[in-house]
């Protein structure tokens, strides 16, 4: 082979450029995110129970809150009845962010580790946060 | 191997059947307990079929009688004030739910009447949404982001609005605005056009490029309440079931000397103005 000693030095530095990153970065997690369910309204709380039990919430949220969505705004209908068979009134603003009043703290936690970027905000009016 | 007609036909028809049945039980399986059911109306909504207002004109005096109203809507659903914006611009940009205009701009093909009330042609007429029962902006809506519910009111979903103004090119009623601007936003004064003590923090805002206009309330009926300008009108806008005889805006437009704007258009406005009859109708 001609000028193996080039393509051999070029080839490894190559492959150190390219996994530069994943190496540089080894060992070392990134902080894992933390939503916090500190806010006034939820450590009143006896029991702290959202609307649907928690592993649903984490996975499903998405799902539940586009279903509400259409269920106000398409359909009319402004209760939710959850597994335990309670009503809830659908509403982004007035009982999701109720309880969750820390959306800095919750909400983008995950969202901003996960870079998804719900355009809930938009219209809808976040809590007003104590910046701290 | 080779199979015989009679068998192929039985192996089809057991696999048919397992296919349904199969895809019966995974899709039950699938349910992940969030379903349309599982939703319903408040029991406290008002219930009708057609709602309209009558707006007795007669009640309607002074400039603080329609500001009361226009306050009242706009303050509770965040529509941003562009006053303070210049003339030229602000015409064209504002945001309006509800408005008042002249006899003419009201109703410029309602035929000449030498003998027809003066004191109402020079009157300022209260403009909404007609909602009307066959809405044009809803037929030209590409994303069915306007729709017509069940009890009349033509609805606007704003997470599906792409801000094609079809629809404003549509209504004859000039009832729909557009967000050219963000409602958040503030003009070159530094001044926002939804002040923040103002802020109505249990109803979204709209954001920039979505088309907006009166919703007839949606959020107040859900409650049991009537629409906000009706509440604060002292009377001069009656709200009601049009399709219902016994309401009380059907026994107005009975009794009393009442016109729409545009009806020969045929979208059929749930909007009636009363500008005569009073105390001298039969």
């Amino acid at each position: 082979m001609y000028d193996s000693g080039k393509i051999i030095a070029g080839l490894l530095a190559f492959v150190v450029f390219a996994t530069f990153p994943f190496i540089s970065n080894m060992g070392k997690a990134g902080a894992k995110p933390k939503p916090s369910i500190d806010t006034p309204v939820i450590n009143q709380m006896q029991v702290k129970q959202c609307v649907e039990s928690r592993d649903f919430m984490r996975t499903e949220h998405m799902q539940l809150l586009n279903n509400w969505r259409d269920s106000v705004v398409r359909n009319g209908d402004r209760i939710y009845v959850n597994n335990a068979g309670q009503g809830v009134n659908i509403s982004l603003q007035n009982t999701c962010m109720n309880c969750h009043s820390n959306k800095k703290k919750f909400c983008d936690e995950c969202h901003n580790y996960m870079a998804v970027k719900p355009y809930c905000w938009s219209c809808h009016i976040a809590p007003k946060e104590n910046a701290l | 191997m080779s199979i015989n007609r009679r068998q192929f036909l039985k192996l089809v028809g057991v696999s048919t059947v397992a296919g349904i049945g199969g895809a019966a039980v995974f899709g039950g399986l699938r349910n992940s307990g969030l379903e349309a059911s599982q939703t319903s109306p408040d029991p406290r909504s008002l219930k009708g079929k057609r709602w309209g207002f009558v707006v007795d004109m007669s009640k309607l005096k002074s400039d603080e009688d329609y500001q009361k109203c226009i306050d009242a809507c706009h303050s509770i659903h965040n529509v941003p004030d562009m006053s303070s914006l210049p003339e030229e611009i602000r015409k064209r940009q504002e945001i309006k739910w509800i408005w008042k205009d002249n006899f003419e701009h009201t109703f410029p093909t309602a035929p000449e009447d030498e003998y027809q009330n003066k004191e109402m042609k020079e009157k300022n007429f209260f403009l909404f949404c007609n909602h009307c029962a066959k809405p044009a902006c809803v037929r030209v809506c590409p994303t069915q982001a306007t729709f017509k519910r069940k009890d009349g009111v033509v609805m606007q979903d704003m997470h599906r609005c792409i801000g094609c103004r079809f629809c404003m090119a549509a209504c004859p009623f000039g009832a729909r605005s557009f967000n050219w601007r963000d409602p958040r936003g503030k003009d070159d004064n530094g001044r926002p056009f939804i002040k923040p003590e103002k802020e109505n923090k249990e109803f979204p805002t709209r954001m920039i490029g979505v088309v907006e206009k009166c919703t007839l309330c949606y959020e107040r009926l859900a409650k049991g309440l009537q629409p906000a300008c009706v509440e604060v009108s002292n009377g001069a806008i009656v709200f009601g079931d049009l399709e219902d005889p016994n309401s009380e805006v059907r026994k107005i437009i009975a009794a009393k000397y009442t016109i729409r704007r545009k009806p020969e258009l045929g979208t059929q406005p749930s909007i009636y103005y009363v500008i005569g009859g009073g105390e001298h109708a039969g």
